[in-house]
């Protein structure tokens, strides 16, 4: 959408105008998260920018917040148990999800709208639902404020994410590439990890980063299926914000912000290889 | 077909026999593939969502704590305004005895306590006098209750105790619906009672604003994305997937950060002089932080979609349209608009299903007046300990949620879902 030489002044009034006002949506987007960064650095105990920042004066900054962060008992203690649950979350719902997605990804499956639609739920239902049938529920059973009913529940949420992002991978699957490492003697489970897995391993890695980040940024249902023990970063966050309202918070923003910003990163290129690869195959 | 025909597999079975044993067996394997991640889901997550439903009607409580009054309950007419016979009363005599040594009464005074106002300092005080009645020499346990507490001898508290005898109960989903069970049938409650009904409303009313917000700031970004050429528009692309990556808290606490009375926004419009010092605006702990807020939260989820239908509008259209004598804003009204409407449609669905079930944004900078259906529900289920009203709330905002997943669903195809 480039201009025309022979545009009219209208349409060169029109043309910058727009572009203008796609520059304030995008600037809408991304300030708030900018903004947090340089505040984390303030040297007092301000939620906006000291005149000594404004003129970018040495001492107006510090490293104080990050400090607090990492010498703070509770901050890490949340750290920890943030990095104990959403590892094994992500564990547990990529292994059973790309199991599910190279079965619904077969051609005869009976049922297919109606698993899907059971698997796709829990992203559906809103959280605060979910979070009080679980909390209900695993009340009854004993998991309710146990590590284990935490990470049964942050599993299923994760759940949808590697089955949307593992078939969508599938979809792209040659079927006869599987067909012939059978035809050359390669058992089921040799030919899914010597030929499904290789190919549909970015798509794999990509639905785990979503399950990994769902956990590792979901709140709402660890609030009421956790208990103390089981409190983590966003859970501390979410205190942080609605109690007393430290700038340590500020400080942990900018540092989930540089691995989301990572995060990114590794998807991006995940995409771009599994393209890549999907070129090469034939099909 | 002869036998001479027909087709032989290796093994001498015919072939149509062999090909549906071998569809057959890649069916069992496909279910037995999909099986465990069924059952993983079915009992971390549906059964949850089964008990849930199950709790906004069940009431055993009455029954369970007074069984024997329940029994003599039945044939007492509710509305003769007379008072239940001698025989009621001394069951609830018994029942209360064996309820208080099992300290049940009070549970069963907060329960009925939602339902009429002064039945749980009813029952706590009937329970502690309990003890020293005498039931060997009790006259008339109808007198004695009278002494302990005159409200024993309002037929409304008999009235409200009969009500809920039943195992279940549509009383949650009434209150719910701000509706209340009397002796005439089922009315609504006193208009400055009627909280749920403003908040379901205010609810849908800040979905529809901020689902009219993304449109409103998510439909140029996402037109401007799909005319661009490919190169500059997978680095702008970038600018919005960045949001949509970063983490609800941080974004949550970037606004409260920026929105507060003494916060960035505030000081910069003090600082170019549009505001007064001492007339800062109020932008947060209200309807407009609540909005400002998740509708950057959302715009992601709008503008993805919307990119994804205009990728796929040929640019030649607007082309022939001007070609044939349209200028541009008719060729864009009448050719590309209602080619984008299902882009419109799907994001809408998507930003509207997110927003009504929210629950961490407002509850942090929505204050009182911004919050959500979702923030009641929390209250109920962490505070009030009104589970039943909790679950009943919940059942009703799940029946919207999935009326429009099954909208989304049938237009847009979940399937088709696309993350990032």
């Amino acid at each position: 959408m480039s201009l025309p030489i022979y545009a009219s002044p209208v349409q060169k009034i029109w043309y910058y105008t727009f572009r203008v006002i796609c520059a304030l949506v995008f600037f809408f987007l991304v300030f708030p998260i900018m903004v947090i960064i340089p505040l984390s650095f303030n040297a007092q105990d301000f939620f906006t920018f000291t005149p000594e920042m404004l003129a970018l004066k040495a001492e107006g900054f510090s490293l104080k917040h990050y400090q607090d962060f990492f010498t703070n008992d509770a901050w890490q203690h949340a750290l920890r148990n943030s990095l104990k649950i959403a590892p094994m979350a992500t564990v547990l719902s990529v292994s059973f999800g790309t199991l599910a997605a190279v079965g619904l990804s077969q051609s005869h499956v009976p049922f297919r709208r109606a698993i899907m639609a059971i698997m796709i739920s829990p992203m559906i239902v809103p959280l605060i639902i979910s979070a009080s049938g679980m909390y209900f529920f695993y009340s009854r059973i004993g998991l309710q404020g146990t590590y284990l009913g935490v990470v049964l529940a942050h599993a299923v949420l994760g759940v949808p994410f590697v089955i949307i992002t593992v078939t969508a991978t599938l979809v792209g699957f040659d079927k006869s590439l599987t067909r012939a490492a059978a035809n050359m003697g390669a058992g089921p489970i040799r030919t899914f990890f010597k030929i499904q897995m290789p190919l549909i391993l970015p798509g794999v890695i990509s639905g785990g980063l979503f399950a990994f980040i769902t956990s590792f940024d979901e709140v709402v249902v660890v609030l009421f299926v956790g208990s103390a023990g089981q409190k983590t970063l966003p859970w501390q966050m979410f205190i942080g914000l609605r109690e007393q309202i430290s700038p340590t918070i500020l400080a942990v923003a900018t540092i989930l912000i540089a691995m989301s910003i990572l995060l990114l990163t590794t998807l991006e290129l995940l995409r771009r290889r599994s393209e890549r690869i999907r070129g090469l195959s034939p099909g | 077909m002869s036998d001479k025909n027909l087709v032989l597999a290796s093994d001498g079975t015919s072939l149509k026999r062999s090909l549906a044993r071998s569809l057959k067996r890649q069916k069992i394997r496909a279910l037995l593939l999909i099986a465990p991640l069924l059952l993983f889901v079915l009992l971390t997550f549906i059964a949850p969502i089964a008990d849930m439903l199950f709790r906004s009607v069940e009431n055993s409580i009455v029954a369970d704590t007074l069984p024997q009054t329940v029994k003599e309950l039945a044939s007492w007419d509710s509305d003769s305004g007379q008072l239940p016979s001698e025989a009621v009363y001394a069951a609830l005599a018994r029942d209360l005895k064996i309820a208080v040594k099992a300290k049940n009464h009070t549970k069963l005074g907060s329960r009925l306590n939602y339902q009429k106002t002064g039945t749980s300092s009813l029952f706590r005080q009937t329970g502690r006098k309990i003890k020293k009645l005498d039931f060997e020499n009790t006259p008339s346990f109808k007198d004695a209750f009278e002494k302990m507490n005159k409200k024993w001898s309002d037929p409304a508290v008999w009235q409200t105790i009969q009500q809920f005898s039943n195992k279940y109960t549509d009383g949650y989903f009434l209150a719910a619906a701000d509706l209340t069970r009397t002796s005439s049938g089922i009315e609504e409650v006193p208009e400055d009672q009627r909280i749920y009904y403003t908040l379901l409303l205010r609810t849908l009313s800040m979905s529809v604003t901020i689902t009219f917000m993304c449109i409103l700031l998510g439909y140029p970004v996402a037109f401007l994305l799909a005319t661009l050429p490919l190169r500059s528009s997978n680095v702008l692309m970038i600018l919005v997937l960045l949001p949509f990556w970063t983490s609800l808290l941080v974004r949550t606490s970037a606004w409260k950060v920026l929105l507060q009375n003494q916060g960035v926004i505030n000081d910069f419009l003090v600082w170019i002089g549009i505001v007064a010092d001492g007339n800062r605006l109020e932008l947060i702990n209200n309807v407009t932080g609540t909005v400002i807020a998740m509708t950057h939260i959302l715009l992601p989820f709008m503008i993805l979609p919307l990119f994804s239908v205009m990728k796929t509008i040929p640019p030649t259209y607007m082309r022939a349209a001007k070609s044939m004598g349209a200028n541009d804003f008719t060729a864009f009204r009448r050719v590309y608009f209602p080619q984008s409407i299902p882009g419109i449609g799907a994001g809408s669905i998507l930003v509207f299903i997110l927003s009504i079930g929210y629950y961490i944004t407002p509850e942090i900078v929505g204050g009182t007046k911004g919050v959500f259906i979702s923030n009641r529900i929390a209250y109920h289920i962490s505070s009030s300990l009104n589970w039943g009203l909790g679950a009943a709330l919940g059942a009703i905002l799940l029946v919207v949620v999935l009326a429009l997943y099954w909208l989304y669903d049938k237009f847009v195809g979940i399937d088709n879902v696309k993350l990032g």
